[in-house]
């Protein structure tokens, strides 16, 4: 793929550089994933966010209308979803399963079906 | 005593015969009669989560279930000291107007309650997308107090933020509300979501209701009895006991039951199954005990 062509010049460019430790901090960021996520009444897209076990993730969130929330109870993770701007938790599944997620900020006659789950395999 | 037993005995064999439960109540009223002044017992019932304006597949009588509640709880032979609703009075709508006509009908209809003593809060439907303005023009503070026969009732508002906190203002409230009671006071809270987290994946939880229970903790005689999850449901954190009612306008799954928190489809055959609400009797002495039985709704 061009993209991993591309990060494989920068390593070399950064290891010939001296800069051998910068560069393979930029490696684990750049191959990280990034999810975004986008919320409206009453729906998150993806509904489904299949990820990997151990691999770390960004979720990156974004809000069509009014305000939400992303609540990921079974790992403890939370955001708020302000409009105009972006919300993003980066953290790394430690376990197999399907998780629901939903809107834990109430946002309407809908807000209780605005719901999805995530798949870590 | 022996009013209280009888009692118990009467609606344990209803529940039997799972139909009538009203008219064996006026052997315990006249028997509570004869007992005197002597005890402070009383009773009073819950109904929750009527979700005025509500419509869809899920109840297709949305419009004549809270009046059938308003006549069940009238037909009762022996009147209740008073009646709370917890929240969700009526179905949320993005339109500040329309929220209001809600509210307004609701609050006509319950009128007709021959109790006159009401007790009302908001759920998130009537309050979270305005943070309880319309509710507090028809139905005044959404978290408050009251004293009856030696019980002190707090009444906890953890829907008028969107996110459902409590909020540290009224945590400071309830922290004075229960400074001057003694350990052993008698203390029954109503709030419309769960204090504890019942089920955050689908937002059964009060973001900080462990520092309202953690507030509650040092108090011997504490009960919560709340709403939101329509469906009967109990549970304990320490020595505190709480009680989820049932709701007027549809039930909901038992928790994590099914992939989504959708509601329980209406079944013609059993018209109303899984509505209704809930008589409570409080017995006063020694501490006060409280007697749980819960009432369908029924069709006709
Ligand atoms: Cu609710």
């Amino acid at each position: 793929m061009a993209i991993n062509n591309k990060r494989r010049l920068l390593l070399a460019g950064a290891g010939a550089g001296g800069l051998a430790i910068t560069a393979a901090a930029v490696i684990a960021q750049t191959q990280e994933r990034v999810i975004k996520v986008v919320a409206k009444k009453f729906d998150f897209t993806p509904g489904e966010i299949r990820l990997k076990k151990n691999q770390p993730v960004t979720l990156e969130f974004t809000t069509l209308d009014v305000v939400m929330g992303f609540a990921l109870p079974e790992f403890g993770l939370r955001a708020d979803i302000l409009p105009g701007t972006t919300a993003r938790i980066r953290f790394t599944p430690d376990k197999v399963g399907q998780f629901p997620f939903h809107c834990d900020i109430f946002c309407g006659s809908g807000h209780e079906s605005m719901t999805g789950t995530v798949i870590v395999s | 005593m022996d009013h209280a037993i009888k009692r118990r005995s009467f609606l344990k064999l209803a529940g039997l015969g799972g139909a009538i439960y009203v008219s064996g109540l006026s052997g315990w009223a006249s028997a509570a009669a004869t007992a005197g002044s002597a005890y402070q017992d009383f009773f009073f019932v819950q109904l929750s989560d009527t979700h005025w304006g509500f419509e869809g597949a899920p109840n297709p009588d949305a419009h004549g279930t809270l009046q059938k509640a308003v006549k069940a709880v009238n037909s009762l032979e022996q009147q209740p000291d008073f009646i709370v609703f917890t929240g969700d009075l009526t179905h949320t709508t993005d339109d500040p107007q329309e929220r209001r006509k809600r509210l307004r009908e609701f609050k006509e209809i319950v009128a007709d309650l021959k109790v006159k003593d009401v007790r009302f809060m908001p759920g998130e439907h009537d309050a979270s997308l305005d943070n309880g303005a319309a509710y507090q023009e028809f139905f005044g503070k959404t978290h408050y107090s009251f004293e009856h026969k030696g019980v002190h009732f707090i009444v906890l508002d953890n829907v008028s933020d969107p996110a459902g906190s409590i909020g540290e203002a009224q945590l400071a409230w309830l922290a004075a509300e229960l400074q001057p009671l003694p350990a052993d006071a008698n203390i029954v809270v109503f709030t419309h979501r769960p204090l504890f987290d019942l089920y955050p994946q689908w937002d059964w939880a009060t973001r900080d209701g462990a520092k309202a229970v953690e507030l509650l903790m040092p108090h011997a005689n504490v009960t919560v009895f709340y709403g939101h999850i329509h469906q009967e449901h109990h549970h304990m954190t320490g020595h505190i006991a709480h009680h989820a009612a049932k709701s007027l306008i549809f039930p909901l799954p038992a928790p994590g039951s099914q992939p989504k928190r959708t509601p329980l489809a209406w079944d013609d055959a059993y018209p109303y199954r899984g509505l209704g609400y809930r008589e409570i009797e409080a017995e006063a002495a020694p501490k006060t005990d409280f007697k749980i039985v819960e009432l369908p709704l029924q069709k006709g």
